[in-house]
């Protein structure tokens, strides 16, 4: 670079570095590059360098333009930042000072799937469960092994699983692809007899009208000696009846199959297919999985199984949330529309209790 | 899985109409996903006898016919095929008759002068294909008056059933056959007995190089063969099913697939290089051109089998190209073998290759029927092509499949809650193939069938490593007894149908159960309430965002990014709530709804593990408050999210004269207008404040925007202690107002503390009633004004008691805050 050149450089950097504020680093920036600008000469003049030397300095007047372009850009930023910090220091607010007695008026109200959580509590709770929770983040063991579903199983396939990157042991992290690692947790922390629900956030990765890739799911664990398959059949009768208000709605329970229970069920209620409506409708409508709890799962979490058996259930929050009220489409629920949340946001005075109706 | 009724009526014989097949299917575990059921729009079409075909006498191009559908009245119908004559057999539609081809519901009518009572129908107007050229010309000998549907054969509904992933032996028409047998539905059909009769040496012998590639396998050749195309039986069954008819040979594998669930290969023997078929494991750099046209890099984990010139099939899961038959085949090898299912499993994920191959092997195969599956398929090629058969080529041995399982009958009731006799549970058992070694009154212990890998399988434990050594093995012992048990309670029950099962409401402690919700539970379930109670909307938002406007919120490790995210924007486990409730604002503002007041109980994630998740109770307002005559609508501000912050933290039982505020809130808040709800100096309760005007500019939220967290992991559980009586003076209190001047610099916390730690036994309480700055008053000076409550408790006040402490106070305020008290 020739030295005319290296001096406009310098005296540039100099320049800026002198501009205290966004005035004095418009007319730097004028002073180069504007029309009658240093820079903006220096590029003018090439016609008049002799024929052999101009390829050369048009691509070092060209570096030299980026360069200065670059520098300008970023000292304007500096200054701005800095021109913002003081503004926003002069702007500093006592945060110590008393808030207001009373929050602004507006309405406020308790989303869908909180309410159907609350419902959860309360029905299951009148059954004697207590509620587990667990993380979001699990290792595989909890999500898939712990419940009979080894790396070859086809339904590890099904899950659809996201998984974090791998920690210092080597195994991915999974964002929990169901409740049931709440399963295992509550086995190995506590001893028998257990009966939890685990309402929570679930992930797969599916996306589109009917599949979100969060969503919710409640879990059911009863673990003791003398626990049978009538007792699955009635605890899910009792709830379901309860949670849709409906004192004779039909439930048929069906032989399926799930890695972490034997027998597996799957359960269906009554609806009719036209009108949607629950009930006696003739048609049945799948909601929800469960089955005794398989005797690999509890060994693996440390219960003999000749002395401790139990069963197990999960079903979609949204799901069920959706056939109560009506609701037509999943993808709202997690939009935060604030007329969705109006629409369908029950009133925080008003939880549910076995007492006023759930 | 996909069969259509014929296929099972040809493994089941039964009188059982198609409802009761679907409901027992469901029933016992083979759940309907669908009936196709072609035959049922073409019920009412009947086959007729076109006794006289005249021209119209007022069309040139129709006809007048009188048919007879079949009892002999005779009807009137004007047809215009050009094929239509007298004497034909054809097709009618009576009145009300709906036409799938034209979607048109028959009516009586006339045209031009000439009643038309009926229809002759097209293969078209059937939806039986193309065919328009005429009506449909059947047979002379076709019955007169029978159901068109029923003499074509096409009365067989193809079912479809979802198999459950432990079920492979129903991923074959006959195992679905037999379970609905062992139901009560008909009897199987026992398989044929073939004797084939070995006419020369196999051209091909198989070497295993590698068990791992392959435990066991038959193969046979059979030379001198034609193979065309199948005969129609066998291509309608394959076509019901959506499999494509490609010659005869290959068929017969397919219907070996479907109807047996046993996977066959045929090789064309002119093809294989060398005289030896080789299972083995891949090589590096092996390449398997695939009968699916696609290619594929195999990996050393892959079994193949290879002849001289290299791999000629992944072991299982698909055949390749090169030594596949085809017309010209004039002699085939014909292989029948076992695979590791996990391996299968493995490979068929790793080349992503779905073949009904694979779905069968990785869910396992009868491991006892290869010689007859061999057989069977020899003499029905034979049958279909000629030629004559090898000997038996055969490398590995059988493996040990025999097991057997003990039932203890009270387990029936003791587990699946239902009232079983016992020959009724060994009729069931027996049914399904099992053979009963021994019986008592107490229990039976039988022989598994050899299709059924599913039961008493005993795949290995995978405990978790923390157990104690004894419990552990105590664990795996019990569940090696159980567990055969509990398969053999899940069969009998499966059979009789589980809504036979009475329900049992489930036994309580008592009446009143105990609280559901631990009180930190409680707490967060509170929180929701509080904020909704402040007019806040409670939102559930997703927990990952965008990693760009994640890293605008806090720290974005690379332990929270996820390794495969479904969507650009979802790929970073978030900061904070208050994220997702930002931009659900800005796009709340978008759509025209600037003043959002949002609220969430979510989770925060700080790393992966457990404790690295926080249960945060988080909101957003942005804009202004609402207008109303009586109050005017303002910004929302840093006092605001205050406000909720505390609001929650006072329900939640925090002591909240404890509390201090501190000014050092995360990046994310205006660095003057947010603060640090703090309990001790350590232990952080709540952020509040006004959002980063960097941050609103990148959300695109034009108005103001406040935000607050409230950590609900840190909030102390309170403090079990009953309330002391209430304080209930007998004395009027007494309230003085105090006005400073004090800089602006100086928290208004610690002048109202100063003031309230003046007299602690006489000052109830100090208010700050009054904040001024403005032109009148010094600059960088403002004007504070409190209200401090005095409250008596031995005698009323004096004058002189009231200067005292007025003293102290103004004493202690100046300085600790070197305020200075306005005149």
């Amino acid at each position: 670079m020739s030295d005319d050149l290296q001096a406009l450089r310098a005296e540039t950097a100099e320049l800026l570095a002198a501009a205290a504020d966004l005035r004095a680093w418009d007319a730097v920036r004028v002073a180069t590059l504007g029309r009658s600008g240093r820079l903006t000469g220096l590029l003018k003049g090439l016609g008049a360098v002799p024929a052999e030397q101009r390829k050369e300095r048009g691509a070092a007047l060209n570096r030299l333009k980026g360069e200065l372009e670059a520098a300008i850009e970023a000292r304007r930023l500096a200054l701005e930042e800095a021109a913002l910090d003081a503004r926003l220091a002069a702007e500093r607010l006592d945060v110590t000072l008393p808030p207001r007695p009373a929050a602004p008026a507006g309405e406020g109200g308790i989303h869908p799937i909180s309410r159907t959580f609350e419902e959860l509590v309360a029905l299951f709770g009148a059954q004697g469960f207590s509620v587990a929770e667990g993380p979001d983040i699990e290792s595989d063991w909890l999500n898939f092994s712990a419940l009979n579903i080894p790396d070859h199983h086809p339904a590890r396939q099904d899950h659809d699983t996201f998984y974090l990157p791998a920690g210092p042991d080597g195994r991915r992290p999974v964002l929990r692809t169901h409740t049931s690692p709440v399963q295992a947790r509550t086995m190995l922390s506590q001893e028998p007899p257990i009966r939890v629900i685990v309402p929570g956030r679930t992930w797969r990765a599916d996306h589109d009208a009917t599949h979100s890739p969060m969503f919710h799911q409640v879990e059911g664990l009863v673990i003791d000696r003398h626990i049978h398959l009538g007792h699955l059949k009635g605890c899910l009768i009792d709830f379901l009846r309860a949670f849709f208000g409906i004192a004779d709605l039909p439930v048929r329970f069906r032989a399926s199959y799930f890695p972490f229970t034997e027998p597996s069920m799957e359960v269906d209620i009554g609806w009719n297919r036209k009108t949607g409506a629950l009930g006696a409708g003739g048609d049945w409508l799948e909601i929800l999985g469960s089955g005794m709890v398989h005797p690999k799962v509890l060994a693996n979490c440390g219960l003999d199984p000749r002395e401790w058996q139990g069963f197990a259930f999960g079903m979609g929050i949204e799901r069920i949330t959706m056939l109560k009220h009506g609701m037509p489409d999943l993808r709202p629920f997690y939009e935060s529309d604030l007329r969705w949340l109006r629409h369908w946001a029950s009133d925080p005075l008003s939880p549910p209790s076995l007492a006023e109706g759930v | 899985m996909k069969f259509p009724l014929s296929w099972l009526r040809a493994h089941l014989a039964t009188e059982a109409s198609l409802e009761i097949i679907l409901a027992t299917l469901n029933r016992i575990g083979l759940e309907v996903e669908g009936v196709e059921d072609r035959g049922a729009a073409l019920a009412a079409f009947r086959i007729a006898h076109v006794v006289e075909a005249v021209q119209h006498p007022n069309a040139d191009r129709l006809r007048a016919l009188k048919v007879d559908p079949g009892d002999g009245k005779l009807l009137s119908v004007v047809c215009g095929a050009p094929n239509a004559r007298a004497g034909m057999k054809g097709v009618v539609a009576l009145p009300g008759a709906y036409i799938p081809g034209t979607g048109i519901t028959l009516k009586r009518g006339e045209i031009r002068g000439v009643a038309s009572e009926a229809m002759m129908l097209s293969a078209r107007e059937m939806g039986l294909g193309d065919d328009h050229s005429g009506i449909v010309d059947l047979p002379e000998d076709t019955p007169l008056g029978e159901s068109y549907v029923t003499w074509a054969g096409l009365d067989d509904p193809v079912i479809e059933i979802s198999v459950t992933p432990n079920r492979g032996d129903a991923l074959g028409v006959r195992g679905v056959a037999r379970d609905l047998a062992a139901a009560g539905l008909g009897t199987l059909q026992p398989l044929p007995t073939p004797a084939v009769a070995p006419a020369y040496a196999s051209p091909l012998r198989w070497e295993i190089a590698d068990p791992r590639a392959c435990d066991y396998v038959l193969g046979r050749a059979i030379r001198g063969l034609r193979n065309g195309p199948s005969p129609k039986w066998l291509q309608d069954w394959l076509v019901a099913i959506g499999q494509r008819p490609i010659n005869a040979l290959v068929d017969v594998t397919n219907l070996f697939t479907f109807g047996l669930g046993r996977p066959l290969h045929v090789f064309d023997v002119a093809k294989v290089k060398g005289g030896t078929l080789t299972m083995r494991m891949a090589r590096a750099g092996e390449v398997l051109a695939a009968l699916n046209g696609k290619e594929y890099a195999l990996t050393p984990e892959d079994g193949v089998i290879a002849d001289a010139a290299g791999p000629e099939a992944l072991g299982g899961i698909i055949g390749g190209a090169p030594t596949g038959c085809d017309e010209t085949t004039t002699e085939c090898f014909i292989e029948c073998a076992l695979f590791d299912p996990v391996r299968i499993a493995l490979s068929g994920r790793r080349h992503d290759i779905r073949t009904d191959a694979r779905a069968r092997f990785e869910r396992g195969v009868d491991p006892a029927l290869p010689p007859l599956a061999l057989d069977l398929a020899t003499e029905l090629m034979i049958q279909l092509c000629g030629g004559e058969a090898s000997e038996v080529a055969a490398a590995g041995t059988p493996p040990a499949w025999q097991r057997s399982a003990t039932l203890r009958f009270e387990r029936l009731a003791g587990l699946g809650g239902a009232e079983v006799p016992p020959d009724e549970a060994v009729g069931a058992l027996e049914r399904l193939g099992f053979t009963v070694e021994a019986r008592d009154a107490a229990k039976v212990a039988v022989a598994i069938p050899s299709w059924r890998n599913d039961i008493a399988g005993c795949g290995a434990l995978d405990q978790f490593p923390g157990l104690k050594p004894e419990r552990a093995r105590a664990a795996a012992e019990g569940c090696a007894v159980i567990e055969p048990e509990a398969d053999l309670v899940e069969e009998v029950l499966r059979l009789r149908g589980l809504d036979a099962i009475p329900p049992v409401s489930l036994p309580t402690a008592g009446i009143v159960p105990p609280p559901a919700l631990t009180p930190k539970q409680a707490r967060a379930v509170l929180a929701r309430r509080v904020l909704a109670a402040r007019g806040m909307l409670d939102c559930v938002s997703f927990g990952f965002l965008e990693a760009k406007i994640a890293a605008l919120f806090g720290a974005t490790p690379e332990t929270l990014h996820l390794e495969n995210p479904i969507a650009a924007d979802l790929d970073q486990m978030r900061p904070t709530p208050v994220a997702s409730l930002a931009l659900a604002a800005a796009r709340s503002a978008a759509r025209g709804w600037p003043d959002v007041a949002l609220a969430e109980l979510g989770a925060a994630y700080r790393d992966p593990s457990p404790e690295g998740q926080l249960a945060v109770a988080a909101g957003v307002r942005a804009g202004h408050t609402p207008r109303h005559w009586a109050e005017a609508s303002r910004p929302v501000d840093a006092m605001d999210a205050k406000g909720d912050a505390l609001a929650v933290l006072s329900a939640l039982g925090v002591p909240m004269a404890a509390l201090s505020v501190t000014a050092d809130a995360p990046g994310f808040y205006h660095p003057g207008r947010s603060g640090v709800v703090r309990q001790g100096p350590k232990t952080v309760l709540a952020t509040f404040g006004e959002l980063h005007p960097k941050i609103r500019a990148a959300l695109d939220i034009a108005g103001p925007a406040v935000a607050f967290e409230v950590f609900l992991d840190a909030v102390p559980e309170p403090k079990k202690r009953k309330k002391g009586a209430p304080d209930l003076p007998a004395f009027q209190p007494l309230r003085r107002d105090f006005a400073f001047l004090v800089d602006a610099t100086v928290p208004a916390e610690a002048l109202l503390r100063a003031a309230r730690n003046a007299d602690k036994a006489l000052i109830a309480d100090v208010m700050l009633f009054d904040r001024y700055a403005g032109d009148k008053l010094p600059e960088g000076k403002v004007s504070l004004a409190i209200q401090v409550t005095l409250q008596p408790r031995e005698a009323t006040l004096t004058d002189a008691d009231i200067e005292a402490v007025a003293g102290k106070i103004v004493a202690a305020v100046v300085k600790a805050t070197g305020a200075a008290l306005r005149g």
